[in-house]
Parts: C-alpha cells; sequence; structure tokens
C-alpha cells in the first residue's frame, strides 16, 4: 500500500505538501546490492539462453537478469504482479530497458529456474536477448494521440505475434529492431530501425477556412510547410494549399487544427529498412523505404505482417552472420534487395525530398 | 459501469504475445476512465481513425510541462474521456526500480487516474496515461509530498519547447562496456536543469540521451539533440587464451572477426590476435562479439554528437560529432557548460519550432563552434566540403598572409 494509502489528498494538502523542481529520487537507492558493490566493475557476460543473461564482476559475483516482453501499456495491477514476483525471487528489484522488456534482477542463482518457471506459468514471455527481435518501440496510436494515423500498440501486437519464436528462440544473422510510428512525426525514433513501420498520410488535407482565421496563427501555419506548398490567402482570412507540392507530412495539422489530415481510407502505412543505431562495424544508419503503401487494416494488419515477415525470411535466409540487414544490403546492392525479395520497386522509392542527391546512383556498377 | 462490446479489440487478446487490450480491460473492469478508454479504442478500430482533440494547455501550478493536455472528441459517446490527460513522471535514471517504489506509484495512478500505464514512453519518463483536470494538482502533490522518504518522490518529466527528461542506458550498473557513468550523468544533469525541463524557454524540444559505448542502447544518436555516447582512447586488451576459447565454441575469428573489422586492423595467424590500435574506430563489433577476450582500456570519456531530430520539418537527420573526446567525471561541469551555450546560441539563432540540428545546418556550423568555443577539427566530418563556395573572414585572410610572410622569411612552407 502506498504512503497514503486509499486516502485521497485534499486540495488545501495539496498546496501545502506540493513541492516543485525536486527532480528524480536518487537512482542508486534503486539497486540491488549485488550491483552496489560492483558498479562499475564488471568483467563479462554471458547469454544462458534468449531469456537469461549473467553478468559476472570482478570480485567474481554475479547477476542474473530474466527478460520478458511487455505490451508497453500495462496496467497497475500487471506492474503489481511483477512486483510480486520481484519480491519473491529477486529481493525486489526490477528494472524496464530501453525496448519496453522488463529485467528481473536475481542475485541468488538458485531463485533462477524457478523464476522461469513462475514466469512460464504466469504466461510471461521470456526471450529478446541476442541475435534476435526484441520487442518493437513504437507510439501511442489511437490510444491517445490526436494525430495518429493507425493503431501503434495493435499493430505491435499483431507482428511480435507473427515473429514470437524470433523472441523467444529463433536465431537471425544480428539483431533485428523493429519500430512502428503512428504518423510521419514519427515520435518513436523509426528513422534507425532495421524494420519500421510509419503510418502516413496520402491526400492534400482539406482546410477548414471558417475555423482557421480563428483558431491558428496564419505566419505558424505557412512556415510549418516543408515543401512551401502553403500561402495566404488574404480574401478567406485563411491558406491554400497548392496540390502539386503537397506531400501530406502533417506538420501544418500539427500546428492548426483547422487542417485534417486524418483519411480513413487513405491513410495507410509505408514500410521502411535496413536502418540500425550502433556504430558495430558500420556507423548508424537511416532506414531506407521498402513499400510505399499498404492500407491500414486493423484490427490485424495480416498484409502488414505478412510483408515484414518476408523481409525478416529473405534476410535471415541471404545474410551473412553478423550482418544487420542495412549491412546485408549495403553488400548486395538494392537492386538485389528487390530482386530476392519480389518486392515491387515504385517511383516512391526514388527520393524526391531534402536528400535526394545522396540517394541517386551516379556509376554505371550495379548489378542485373 | 457500461459495459462495451468489443469484437474487434478481442482479436488482438489472441496469440502468444503480451496483450495491451487484456491490459486495458484489466484496468477498465475497475476504472470507469479506463473503461471509456476501451469503448472508444474499439470505436476507432471499427470506423480506422482515432477521436482524440490536439492538446489543450494545462498544468500544475508554478510548471510550464509534464502534462499533456488530452480530450475525447467524442465525449457524449465516451464521457469519462472527455478530459484524459497525460502525466509525465521522470524516471529514476537506467529504469531501475524497487517494488516498493513503484507500487507507490501504481497507488497514485490508479487514486487519480485511469490506472493505465505506459511503461515507458518515447522519452523515458513513466507515464499515467489518462486523468482529470482537477486531480492534476491532487497527482503532483502526492508524488512530491513533502512528508514522504526522499526515495518515494517524484517529480514531473518535460514537454513542450523545454529540455525533454534526459535518459541513459544501464551503464556502469551492469555493462562492462561503459565508458562513463552514463546514470549519474543523466541524474546530475536532470537534476542542474530542473529550471529548463519546467518551464518551456527554449524554441522548441531538446534532448539529451546518454550511451555508455557505441552500442547505443539508448539510441542517443538517434533519439536526442545532444548525444553523449563513451568511448576510450588507450589499447583494446587481449586475452589470447580467451582468443582460443571463443575460437573451441565455434567462432570462425577470421570470417567473423578479422575481415568484418571497418577498418582491417585486426590480424589472426592461429596462434596471436593482433590489434593496431592506433587505426581502430572503437566500434565496438570485435569487442562484442568476442567479449571473453577483448575489452577497451586507457582513458574513458564520452564523444559529444549533437542536432539529431526527426523528419520534420527538413528529413530525418542523425547526430554528428562536435566534441570528440569530454572527460564525464561528476559533477560534469564541461557538459553542463556547453549546454548552456548551446542554448544561448540557439536561442539568439533559430525560429520557432526549429530544432537545434537545423539551425546548424541553416547557419553552419562556423558560427555554432564559434559560440561554444571549439576549433574545427577533422574528427567533426565525414569528408570536407566539395564546392568552392567558402566565408572568408577579414581574420582569416589576415592570418593566410601572415603565416606566408612567414615562410618566406624561413624559406620553408607550412601547409
Amino acid at each position: 500500500m502506498g504512503f497514503y494509502g486509499d486516502r485521497k489528498l485534499t486540495a488545501e494538502e495539496a498546496k501545502k505538501l506540493r513541492e516543485t523542481d525536486i527532480g528524480p529520487p536518487y537512482f542508486r537507492q534503486f539497486l540491488p546490492p549485488v550491483i552496489k558493490k560492483n558498479y562499475g566493475r564488471w568483467k563479462d557476460h554471458e547469454i544462458l539462453n534468449p531469456g537469461l543473461m549473467v553478468h559476472t564482476a570482478e570480485s567474481g559475483d554475479k547477476i542474473w537478469s530474466v527478460r520478458v516482453a511487455t505490451p508497453r501499456l500495462m496496467a497497475t495491477d500487471t506492474v503489481r504482479e511483477v512486483c510480486d514476483i520481484s519480491d519473491k525471487y529477486c529481493d525486489g528489484y526490477v528494472r524496464w530497458t530501453s525496448r519496453n522488456n522488463i529485467e528481473f534482477l536475481v542475485s541468488d542463482e538458485k531463485k533462477v529456474e524457478p523464476l522461469q518457471k513462475e514466469l512460464k506459468d504466469r504466461r510471461f514471455l521470456m526471450g529478446g536477448i541476442g541475435p534476435r527481435i526484441s520487442n518493437i518501440v513504437h507510439t501511442q496510436g489511437w490510444v491517445h494521440c490526436h494525430g495518429a494515423a493507425t493503431d501503434a500498440s495493435g499493430l505491435v501486437k499483431s507482428i511480435m505475434d507473427e515473429l514470437c519464436d524470433y523472441f523467444t528462440t529463433k536465431e537471425l544473422p544480428n539483431k533485428v529492431r523493429l519500430a512502428v510510428a503512428c504518423c510521419p512525426n514519427m515520435c518513436g525514433a523509426v528513422h534507425c530501425s532495421d524494420i519500421a513501420i510509419v503510418a502516413i498520410h496520402t491526400k492534400v488535407p482539406p482546410v477548414d477556412h471558417d475555423k482557421l482565421g480563428k483558431i491558428c496563427e496564419i505566419p505558424t501555419v505557412i512556415a510549418s510547410c516543408p515543401t512551401k506548398a502553403i500561402s495566404p490567402d488574404p480574401a478567406k482570412k485563411s491558406v491554400k494549399i497548392k496540390d502539386e507540392k503537397c506531400m501530406y507530412c502533417g506538420n501544418c495539422f500539427t500546428v492548426c487544427p483547422a487542417i485534417s489530415i486524418i483519411d480513413p481510407y487513405r491513410d495507410g502505412l509505408a514500410i521502411v529498412i535496413g536502418g540500425k543505431v550502433s556504430c558495430l562495424r558500420t556507423n548508424t544508419k537511416f532506414a531506407r523505404l521498402a513499400i510505399p503503401y499498404i492500407s491500414n487494416e486493423p484490427p490485424r494488419w495480416p498484409k502488414t505482417v505478412a510483408a515484414i515477415k518476408h523481409i525478416v525470411e529473405v534476410y535471415a535466409k541471404h545474410a551473412r552472420k553478423h550482418e544487420r540487414i542495412g549491412e546485408w544490403i549495403d553488400r548486395i546492392g538494392w537492386e538485389r534487395f528487390f530482386s530476392l525479395s519480389g518486392i515491387e520497386f515504385t517511383f516512391q522509392c526514388i527520393d524526391d525530398f531534402t536528400f535526394m542527391r545522396d540517394t541517386l546512383r551516379c556509376a554505371s556498377t550495379f548489378k542485373w | 459501469m457500461k459495459k462495451y462490446e468489443t469484437p474487434l479489440l478481442d482479436e488482438l487478446e489472441k496469440g502468444p504475445f503480451p496483450s495491451f487490450v487484456t491490459e486495458i480491460k484489466k484496468a477498465a473492469a475497475k476504472n470507469e476512465m479506463a473503461n471509456d478508454e476501451l469503448g472508444q479504442l474499439e470505436y476507432s478500430y471499427k470506423t480506422n481513425r482515432g477521436y482524440w482533440k490536439h492538446g489543450g494547455i494545462v498544468g500544475v501550478l508554478g510548471y510550464g510541462g509534464g502534462i499533456i493536455g488530452r480530450y475525447s472528441q467524442l465525449p457524449e459517446m465516451f464521457p469519462n474521456v472527455g478530459f484524459f490527460h497525460t502525466v509525465r513522471v521522470n524516471q529514476p535514471s537506467g529504469w531501475f526500480y524497487t517494488t516498493e517504489v513503484l507500487r507507490e506509484l501504481m497507488d497514485i495512478c490508479d487514486k487519480y487516474g485511469s490506472g493505465i500505464t505506459n511503461m515507458h514512453g518515447s522519452t523515458g519518463d513513466m507515464i499515467f496515461l489518462g486523468t482529470t483536470t482537477e486531480n492534476l494538482e491532487l497527482i503532483f502533490a502526492e508524488l512530491t509530498s513533502k512528508e514522504k522518504p526522499a526515495h518515494l518522490r517524484f517529480d514531473l518529466g518535460g514537454s513542450g519547447s523545454a529540455l525533454r527528461t534526459p535518459s541513459a542506458c544501464n551503464g556502469p550498473a551492469r555493462c562492462e562496456w561503459a565508458n562513463y557513468d552514463t546514470l549519474e550523468a543523466c541524474h546530475q544533469i536532470t537534476h542542474e536543469f530542473q529550471d529548463e525541463l519546467h518551464r518551456p524557454a527554449f524554441n522548441y524540444k531538446f534532448k539529451f540521451k546518454f550511451a555508455g559505448c557505441a552500442c547505443d542502447c539508448v539510441a542517443s544518436i538517434a533519439r536526442s539533440d545532444c548525444s553523449v555516447i563513451g568511448t576510450w582512447k588507450g589499447p583494446i586488451l587481449i586475452d589470447q587464451d580467451a582468443v582460443k576459447w571463443h575460437e573451441k565454441k565455434g567462432m570462425n575469428v577470421d570470417r567473423e572477426i578479422v575481415r568484418m573489422c571497418p577498418t582491417e586492423c585486426i590480424s589472426y595467424d592461429g596462434k596471436e590476435l593482433k590489434i593496431d590500435n592506433n587505426e581502430c574506430v572503437r566500434c565496438m563489433h570485435c569487442i562484442a562479439k568476442m567479449h571473453h577476450a577483448l575489452k577497451p582500456s586507457g582513458e574513458r570519456g564520452a564523444t559529444i554528437c549533437i542536432g539529431n531530430k526527426a523528419p520534420i520539418v527538413i528529413g530525418t537527420i542523425i547526430s554528428h560529432v562536435i566534441i570528440p573526446f569530454m572527460k564525464m567525471e561528476s559533477p560534469f561541469t564541461e557538459l553542463k557548460e556547453l549546454g548552456r551555450k548551446m542554448w544561448d546560441w540557439w536561442d539568439e539563432n533559430s525560429k520557432p519550432r526549429e530544432r537545434i540540428g537545423e539551425v546548424i545546418e541553416f547557419k553552419g556550423m562556423r558560427p555554432f563552434l564559434e559560440a561554444i568555443g571549439k576549433e574545427p577539427i577533422p574528427q567533426m566530418i565525414k569528408e570536407p566540403r566539395r564546392d568552392p563556395f567558402m566565408f572568408y573572414t577579414e581574420g582569416d585572410i589576415e592570418r593566410f598572409k601572415k603565416r606566408e610572410e612567414e615562410e618566406k622569411k624561413t624559406g620553408k612552407f607550412n601547409f
């Protein structure tokens, strides 16, 4: 039970008790004793199975980490369930990873197996460590965002159900990092993922002229457009959008609700591939467009899921050990990727935005 | 409580991966807000679109951020999500918790909110998803209450045109590759800049992320305006017996390590592994794959990169090097000073909604580097410019001319 139990504070109490600018509590208080003792003195680690690794300190001390997936969105009762398990096996210590997984931190080797058994019984999914698919980083979607062109959580669930074996057991040539962004704002930083889905708009947004002048700043709306498609419309005290210049990014909608970018029929999903964050072997890479449009099909998005599985399987079959998707494609060439995968090459795959020149082929050395 | 039929969302309870629908339902069983969230979400699935309004301005007294106003477009149909604001709770460095702390936070989320969390949001905060306007002050008071012991007191995170909640990889707490204390740096930067975090005064958002090595488990280079990436200066230490151990375990050292080294600085004759450390770029490939045998040594610190952002407006960009090596020791004075200098320059040179990376691109690296007091060095770039259109100041020409005069005197050229 929390500090105040079930009791709600009154407004008067709240005024007295509140304090601003205290910042987050000091993290060291939340570290297991074995981590405190060996902080900064870890020597080595070993992946014992896809959901378990052990770190060994210079002192010889060890800590076992058991990783399980979460849907990121969690009910408070589920977090309490995680607490109960942590109390039983981990002396009450637990952490979350940067990809929305939970890591149970076990200091006593004898507790590792029983913990894994209990997690299995409670239907937690262990895995994600090593050359596999870890949890999908994603955005808020229809669950809570005003600008979402699709639902991120539903896509993640549908994709991970299909690729679950790559989380729990199966190995790939290297890690494959997936991400979902529910609009072109790309809050999930999907641009450096091995495979990412970006929900996109495909239509010039209609402008509500009566509303625009009243609720939006016209210079801000004009400045928001990356392609300079928006100009003032003095007669209507509003703006006009040049159809042939608009690339439907939705930034005007972000700054001005009188422009409505959402279109349930035309909004869809694009798949970009070959990005990476880490600098192992090759530097950070941007993901590139593979599939420009798949219709938004809740609740299970069958075509999108099939496309991602297909790309993973082509990669698994052809890449060399340790190659990330982007490194594999760099070696074989994008023309070979399209021929191996059978994915149609479209006009959308040729960049015509700000970085076009860097992406064109300026040589006669390509594969047939 | 109204019972919603959710045939579409029910489809997302099938299959092996944990289901967010199950989570929402769990909260909905005892919370009206969560129940209407479920109802509205099913309606979104049915009609293929979202129903949230643009964020409104709500918050707690004295702060300009930390709360994202959220209102349903369909309050008649789903009255309990008519107000459904997000509360961002600044996570402890590295997302380490005790169960005592988690229970405290979950109780607050249940008492005043929907009982739904995000563990965690994209920037790193713990999210309480959905609460009413009148509960905001109560949540804030209970999070920060002076009556509570220090370890149970949490603050809000950042939002809007402010410093966003910094985040860090698990660093020296549980990783042998951390080149500096990412957790401590994250904690201290967050505390140093509480004002910048809670009271939006920038032209747009600004993010810090702290990664202990080039593996970059927090995606700092791809997800933060200021990416602090651990690195080192000494040689890679080699345990030759452990090299043999990896080989025995099935590693093809030649194919997987020697030939995969990006700078071809490793050799192996079957007996001894050698690394030409002068040519190594510290990419971490050999260390990560042959982790029993190889480890960094010598002076530790971080490479500071700047400017990453998502595609809007000019297209996606990732951070680029501005300081190849910075010592990262508590109290991180150099990094704090750099932050202030960067923000001053950014503030003077940007328009609203321009990120620092964009401004550097519009104005050029020179004014930025001069503002932070750094000389140009080749480690900052991948290659020099390819065009002859350059800015020269009077001072530049004077310096070139002066050097040539010296050369004429000594008869020796200096390029």
